[in-house]
């Protein structure tokens, strides 16, 4: 389910490209109907109505048309120390904001983790007991015994049924990890290249744009970690399912952030989705987690959480449609006929599955 | 186990022939040699000479990482004849990780292992008098040896962005393919073709070894653990190495010839590169281990005068890992975007195998139960492995959790899980090894003091330079970066201490070797007492040329 190779997502990628690359605001006539046939059957003009306050939106006036959202300029986030970064001296995993990343982090700390350590003792405790007990001064005469039917089935047995126990919660976790994406589920295009990462909204008419590393200079003066701050940020709202689509453009790269407990490969050819809601305001970094050339240790990735009217005039300011063309659909009904005759009241419903099942799968 | 008394007459180096073994002269003896013990020997002075190498690799990254930012790169490229430039630097780094790699699982562990003491004492243990073929055994040994030298030599000519190929001993597709212009991975390549290809017939010179050379009486179920070990080490090597090679040579025929078994654009891809390689890679970490699990066997059995607990057990747990070995090979790419379905299959089964390590674990435990234990050197080394190992292990336990592994692949959590076995398991082994045969090989006993002063330095010092790594990874740190946010700083630079400390140790160590023999004392046949009770102590130390011209009987 994950490893998507099919025909549909490379086209629907190849759809959500040129739709960004359009820009949201005048090409909306061309490009949506792309979109509509990648995503699914229903060729029908109804996501067209998007473009009509698509443009409100879009090209120069774009602040003041924002306006309804209150909060309409956007400023990049300072990130909270100590979070969604490494910590100085720091031996645990980063705080999770998401709720894999803390069912994985309870998983790990509430059994692994002691599991892991009372083997490792009690290993410890039995050599060092027979260090004592059977080194040659305490014990000069050597017992005969080799083997022993009873003991050997006890060791067997008991790691058998820890593991069975550790089993339960790994394989949940997993389920878990896997679960489809929701519908109204943010679509993220990740790319990766040597040696940055390029990020694309389809659904919210934001083309792919860069994110490159700033140098220790620009990173000291923005008040951010060298080597994870970057220029251009993916920025998602607070609590919104978040849905990456990730391939490679040259080489493999792999998508990571620690804080969301979430990494996937970018291989070129193959469009990997995973998934994470991150349920706190913040910025999150992660680093490149798959050797992809010189450059490997100078791609890092830095997740801006922002709520959800603040990320809507992030994507305003982006040029794109914070509603995206699914939800637009509803809410735009009514001038749709005005627009364009065709769609009628069926085209609607129709559309917003059109494209739900794009962005899921 | 021996009732025997055949101790062939001994043979002085410069003794007169047999009629019809004579003993060679130099050349011929060291560089066409087919007698299994000068070759045993040969292939330990090379493990040696390139641990050597892959160790001051290591030293230099444990130097430049010591701190943040990039200090010490762009002029060791300049050193080794490459632009000084920030490029070539950073070229150099992935140059650095990918040869370390490669040298110490091709170079350096697998000849100690296998070349090394597989040579010396399996047909010492099982009663033979040579190896079965000892011309092939013969050119097993200089293929390594041209492997090692073309691989070396792969740092010298372009690849890519500088010199030398920047791969990671992955070789992952499509950084080893279209990522990497210039002959350097080509080399790279030949040289696991060769090292590969010495394996193969290296393993077959074993099997065939010790399925028909054993001495009257030696059935499989009496043969000593370490003969068990080598068994079931050629055996894995002789199912993973071929798949290596036919995905190796896919990588040449895409780099060179325009196919496009691992490009996407051609109707490849690259992810079966991982699968190949992987159905090799993780074999490959067993065929690292199961013989240190033979050698720590035979010691620990050896200091507690006692025969190995379990023995039945501890040989069928060596099969059963090699046999669950092949089946779990995905757990390495759990982030590449397969199937839940899979990676719920690859977790369970990679579990699976923690039962028959734990059943090793105990074993040895039990086999020290109700002994009468001493601890001379290598028994303070054995103890050592099986707790570093029970360490490496349990984290191995953690990553195989697929969904745990998404946080901590490619992290160094994941760095210090394999170095706590490798490191701290195999290599503990190894220097086990050596120091319990050392008497045997030489005909000298190594200086005691030095020994223990050896493992106390180099236990300190692998786990300061290993623990840490923990953290950085649960921290988040991903591997191979020659450069890391300052959060990271502090347990780098006690990391790096780790590696100061350990190389100390490392030093002890040659001092060691080199002091015993000019001055070690003679040593006995037998030095180790009644707990020694495997076929190789009945013989002279150090064993005549050739032995067991008459067969050793085992009742």
């Amino acid at each position: 389910m994950k490893s998507l190779k099919t025909p549909v997502i490379k086209v629907l990628m190849a759809a959500a490209l040129s739709l960004g690359a359009a820009g949201a605001g005048q090409a909306q006539t061309a490009t949506a109907p792309a979109e509509a046939p990648a995503a699914t059957v229903a060729a029908n003009p109804g996501p067209v109505v998007a473009p009509v306050e698509a443009p409100a939106a879009t090209p120069v006036p774009a602040t003041e048309a924002a306006a309804p959202a209150g909060d309409a300029t956007y400023v990049p986030m300072k990130p909270t120390p100590g979070v969604g970064q490494p910590v100085d001296r720091g031996i645990d995993f980063q705080q999770q904001v998401s709720p894999i990343g803390e069912q994985a982090y309870w998983f790990n700390h509430v059994m692994l983790l002691p599991i892991i350590t009372f083997i490792s003792l009690f290993v410890l405790g039995l050599l060092l007991w027979a260090i004592v007990r059977y080194r040659a001064k305490a014990n000069p005469v050597p017992s005969k015994t080799t083997h022993n039917t009873f003991i050997e089935i006890i060791w067997t047995a008991i790691p058998v049924l820890i593991l069975a126990v550790i089993a339960v919660p790994s394989i949940r976790l997993l389920a878990a990890q896997y679960e489809p994406p929701k519908k109204d589920a943010l679509t993220i295009k990740v790319t990766g290249y040597q040696w940055y990462w390029g990020y694309a909204y389809p659904d919210q008419g934001i083309g792919e744009y860069v994110s490159k590393m700033l140098t220790k200079e620009q990173a000291d003066a923005a008040g951010e970690p060298h080597q994870l701050a970057v220029d251009n940020r993916m920025v998602v709202p607070v609590g919104r399912q978040v849905k990456l689509i990730i391939t490679g453009a040259d080489v493999i790269h792999s998508f990571a952030v620690p804080a969301f407990w979430t990494k996937m490969d970018a291989v070129p050819g193959r469009a990997n989705e995973t998934t994470f809601t991150a349920n706190k305001v913040g910025v999150y970094y992660g680093q490149c987690s798959e050797l992809c050339g010189v450059d490997h240790g100078y791609m890092p990735i830095a997740v801006e959480v922002l709520p959800v009217d603040k990320w809507e005039a992030w994507v305003r300011s982006k040029g794109g449609n914070p509603a995206g063309p699914a939800v637009e659909t509803a809410a735009a009904a009514v001038p749709a006929p005005a627009a364009i005759p065709a769609a009628t009241t069926e085209s609607a419903p129709a559309a917003a599955p059109a494209a739900a099942p794009a962005a899921k799968n | 186990m021996t009732d025997i008394a055949a101790t062939a007459p001994a043979h002085g180096h410069a003794d007169h022939a047999h009629d019809d073994h004579d003993t060679p002269g130099f050349f011929v003896r060291w560089f066409m040699s087919t007698n299994h013990k000068d070759i045993g020997t040969l292939y330990l002075i090379f493990a040696i000479v390139a641990g050597i190498v892959g160790g001051v690799l290591s030293g230099m990254m444990r130097l430049e990482l010591a701190e943040p930012g990039v200090q010490y790169l762009g002029g060791w490229a300049q050193m080794l004849g490459g632009a000084g430039d920030e490029v070539a630097g950073k070229h150099f780094w992935n140059v650095m990780i990918t040869a370390h790699g490669l040298i110490m699982v091709f170079f350096m562990v697998m000849p100690a292992m296998i070349g090394g003491f597989g040579n010396w004492f399996v047909p010492l243990m099982i009663g033979a008098p040579d190896m079965a073929f000892p011309r092939m055994n013969n050119i097993s040994f200089w293929l390594t040896f041209v492997a090692f030298i073309m691989l070396v030599g792969s740092m010298f000519v372009p690849g890519g962005s500088g010199l030398g190929a920047g791969t990671g001993w992955t070789v992952y597709a499509p950084l080893s393919t279209s990522g990497s212009a210039g002959p350097a991975v080509d080399m790279a390549i030949f040289s696991l073709h060769l090292a590969g290809a010495a394996s193969i017939l290296g393993a077959i010179n074993f099997i065939t070894t010790i399925f028909n050379m054993r001495a009257p009486g030696m059935t499989l179920h009496k043969m000593p653990l370490f003969v068990w070990s080598v068994l079931v080490t050629a055996f894995l090597l002789l199912l993973a190495l071929p798949v290596l090679a036919a995905a190796i040579t896919m990588l040449l025929t895409d780099r060179n010839f325009g196919t496009t078994f691992y490009d996407a654009a051609g109707g490849g891809d690259p992810v079966l590169y991982q699968h190949l390689f992987w159905f090799f890679g993780h074999p490959e970490v067993y065929i690292m281990i199961l013989p240190g699990f033979g050698i720590v066997s035979q010691i620990i059995s050896t200091f507690s005068r006692k025969p190995v607990f379990g023995y039945l057990g501890m040989a069928y747990a060596m099969v059963a890992i090699g046999v669950v070995g092949f089946i779990v090979w995905a757990h390495h790419m759990f982030t590449v975007g397969m199937s839940v379905n899979l990676k719920m299959y690859f977790t369970a089964a990679t579990m699976v195998i923690a039962v028959p390590t734990g059943i090793k674990i105990f074993s040895w435990i039990a086999t020290m139960w109700g002994g009468s234990m001493s601890f001379k050197t290598p028994m303070v080394w054995s103890l050592g492995f099986i707790f570093m190992f029970t360490v490496g292990g349990v984290t191995g336990v953690v990553l195989a959790n697929g969904g745990v592994d998404t946080a901590l692949h490619d992290t160094y959590y994941v760095v210090a899980h394999f170095h706590y076995v490798l490191s701290l398991g195999a290599v503990f082994s190894l220097f086990a090894g050596f120091y319990y045969w050392f008497p045997k090989m030489s005909g000298r006993m190594y200086s005691e003091f030095l020994g223990q002063l050896h493992f106390w330095i180099f236990f300190i010092g692998v786990n300061v330079l290993f623990f840490p790594q923990h953290f950085l990874g649960q921290q988040g740190m991903p591997r191979r970066y020659p450069d890391y946010p300052d959060a990271y700083a502090f347990w780098h630079l006690i990391s790096s201490y780790g590696y100061v400390i350990m190389g100390v140790g490392v030093l002890i160590f040659f001092a060691n070797i080199l002091w015993s023999l000019a001055a070690g004392k003679k040593a006995a046949d037998n030095p180790w007492g009644e707990g020694a009770t495997t076929l190789e102590w009945t013989l002279s130390s150090p064993p005549p040329f050739h032995q067991f011209n008459e067969l050793p009987r085992i009742a």
